[in-house]
């Protein structure tokens, strides 16, 4: 999965849950300033993205500190890279620590 | 301290005959019955009746997300029909918000889908990690009443009434006594269910259910007759919004009815036995709160949802009452038993009696059970003039309602 395609299951993710515009949602727009989601929001965001990527997000001090759409992509893309190194077998970079 | 006068100056309906009172009323004077066959309920092994009352589908998408994403079905209903009672009495967002204006309103149950959606997923392995932050809003018990309150910016006091088929008797009740008292300048009142099957079950279970009319719908249920086998489950919700008559008159608004009288006692004879002098009672007390006597009564409109006890003890509390002279119907036969919307549709269609000089039939009252006989069934719709009438609900738990309701001349 490209960081392009990373962005884009984002923001489809987003835009479903949230009804919020595509136009709306670039990479400078606050979540919580901008996109409007509130604190029970913000619970349903991490479950749509887990649903979405497959993978966990919670419990991730990472994540209060999110305040943008780019915060939450980098953050998206570093745990994509962290869950490919981790898989077995897979053809990536090789597992922390190795 | 002076009690105030409490009218009606504004009502709202979902039902099985439509949305909005006109399709409510103008189904009930056809004498049309919203009943159907329901295929999802003949997937659910033991379950024996197979019929109910949906109601049409409410697009509630203009309500904002964040209102509208803690609500279940039945607070769709809710808010439609608040919506359109607000709408017919000239009530906007000022009053809504100023605290003069609070709301009494509930359901039987928290949202019986959303109890389904969650314990599929949770059953799965037992894990809450994909459970939405939403979840909870709809399946408290005030959900429907706390969801209305925010969706509307209701600022005074909201009351959830949760009583099952009494839930829109107190809730009318309660907005009634709390307006008189002079807490609030206006209430919303009434009740809201969605159809489910464990709703029809949880009748079914105790062989309260109709359950052979089910290649013939609308000919169940069958209140006061001879072959009346249990009631059938329905959907939707009715709010009336009540006014102290000082208010509405400063409003110059037009006023619909008048709240005269009400009474809940509890039966603890048996929690879903009726007993005719808990009834009695019932009607007796709410007589005296309007100060009143049973022959100031043009009409009864009756609980009576086709079970075999019920309608016995409710028509021999009616006698005890009101001998033969006064006119009783009920709505049942054509709307089923909406649960917690029931009191309420069932006194708006009351209201338009009363407005109307217009009895109406007890559908599919064809044979009369001697046993609910000795008083004055209305089998054929009456026009005459009508200047009082109660309003009956009675519900499992032994909790009854009844409700006085005058013209407002």
């Amino acid at each position: 999965m490209t960081e392009q395609e990373i962005i884009a299951t984002a923001n489809k993710a987003l835009a479903e849950e949230f009804e919020l515009e595509p136009d709306t949602l670039r990479p400078e727009a606050g979540i919580y300033d901008d996109l409007g989601l509130d604190s029970l929001d913000a619970v349903d965001m991490v479950i749509v993205l887990e649903n979405a990527f497959g993978f966990k997000l919670r419990d991730e001090q990472a994540l209060r500190a999110i305040r943008t759409l780019a915060d939450l992509y980098g953050f998206l893309i570093s745990k994509k890279n962290e869950s490919t190194a981790a898989t077995p077998g897979a053809a990536t970079s090789p597992l922390p620590g190795e | 301290m002076a009690l105030k006068r409490v009218v009606v100056t504004g009502m709202g309906a979902v039902s099985c005959l439509g949305r909005g009172v006109e399709a409510l009323w103008a189904g009930l004077v056809a004498g049309r019955s919203g009943i159907t066959a329901i295929p999802a309920l003949a997937q659910v092994m033991g379950l024996r009746c197979l019929v109910g009352g949906l109601a049409p589908k409410v697009d509630c998408r203009d309500i904002p997300r964040q209102r509208r994403r803690t609500m279940s079905r039945m607070s769709f209903y809710a808010v439609a029909a608040c919506r359109e009672a607000l709408d017919q009495a000239g009530v906007g967002p000022d009053i809504c918000g100023s605290g003069r204006l609070g709301l009494a309103l509930a359901a039987s149950a928290g949202s019986p889908e959303t109890y389904e959606e969650f314990f599929q997923d949770y059953l799965q392995d037992h894990s809450i990690e994909r459970t939405k932050s939403t979840l909870f809003f709809k399946i408290m018990n005030h959900s429907v009443a706390a969801n209305a309150a925010q969706a509307l910016g209701v600022k005074g006091r909201v009351l959830a009434p949760a009583a099952a088929c009494s839930t829109a008797g107190q809730a009318i009740g309660l907005g009634y006594e709390a307006i008189l008292l002079g807490r609030q300048d206006m209430m919303l009142c009434g009740g809201a269910d969605e159809l489910h099957p464990l709703t029809v079950a949880s009748f079914d279970i105790i062989n309260a259910a109709s359950t052979h009319f089910n290649e013939n719908p609308t000919q169940t249920p069958r209140p006061f007759d001879t072959r009346r086998d249990g009631t059938v489950c329905s959907e939707g919700g009715g709010v009336l919004l009540l006014e102290s008559l000082e208010s509405a008159r400063a409003r110059g608004a037009h006023i619909l009815a008048e709240i005269l009288g009400f009474a809940t006692v509890t039966d603890v004879t048996n929690i879903s036995h009726p007993d005719a002098s808990s009834i009695e009672t019932c009607m007796r007390q709410a007589l005296v709160t309007a100060e009143l006597g049973p022959d100031a009564m043009d009409y009864v409109n009756a609980h009576a949802t086709a079970t075999e006890s019920g309608d016995i003890a409710e028509a021999q509390a009616i006698g005890r009452v009101f001998g033969q002279a006064t006119p009783v119907s009920c709505l049942k036969g054509h709307l089923g038993h909406s649960l917690a919307a029931s009191g309420a549709l069932e006194s708006i269609a009351l209201v338009r009696m009363l407005g109307k000089g217009l009895i109406l039939a007890t559908r599919n009252l064809d044979e009369l059970d001697p046993r609910c006989g000795g008083i004055e069934h209305v089998r054929k719709a009456v026009s005459r003039p009508l200047e009082r009438a109660l309003k009956n609900n009675f519900a499992l738990g032994g909790v009854n309602t009844s409700i006085v309701f005058g013209r407002h001349a």
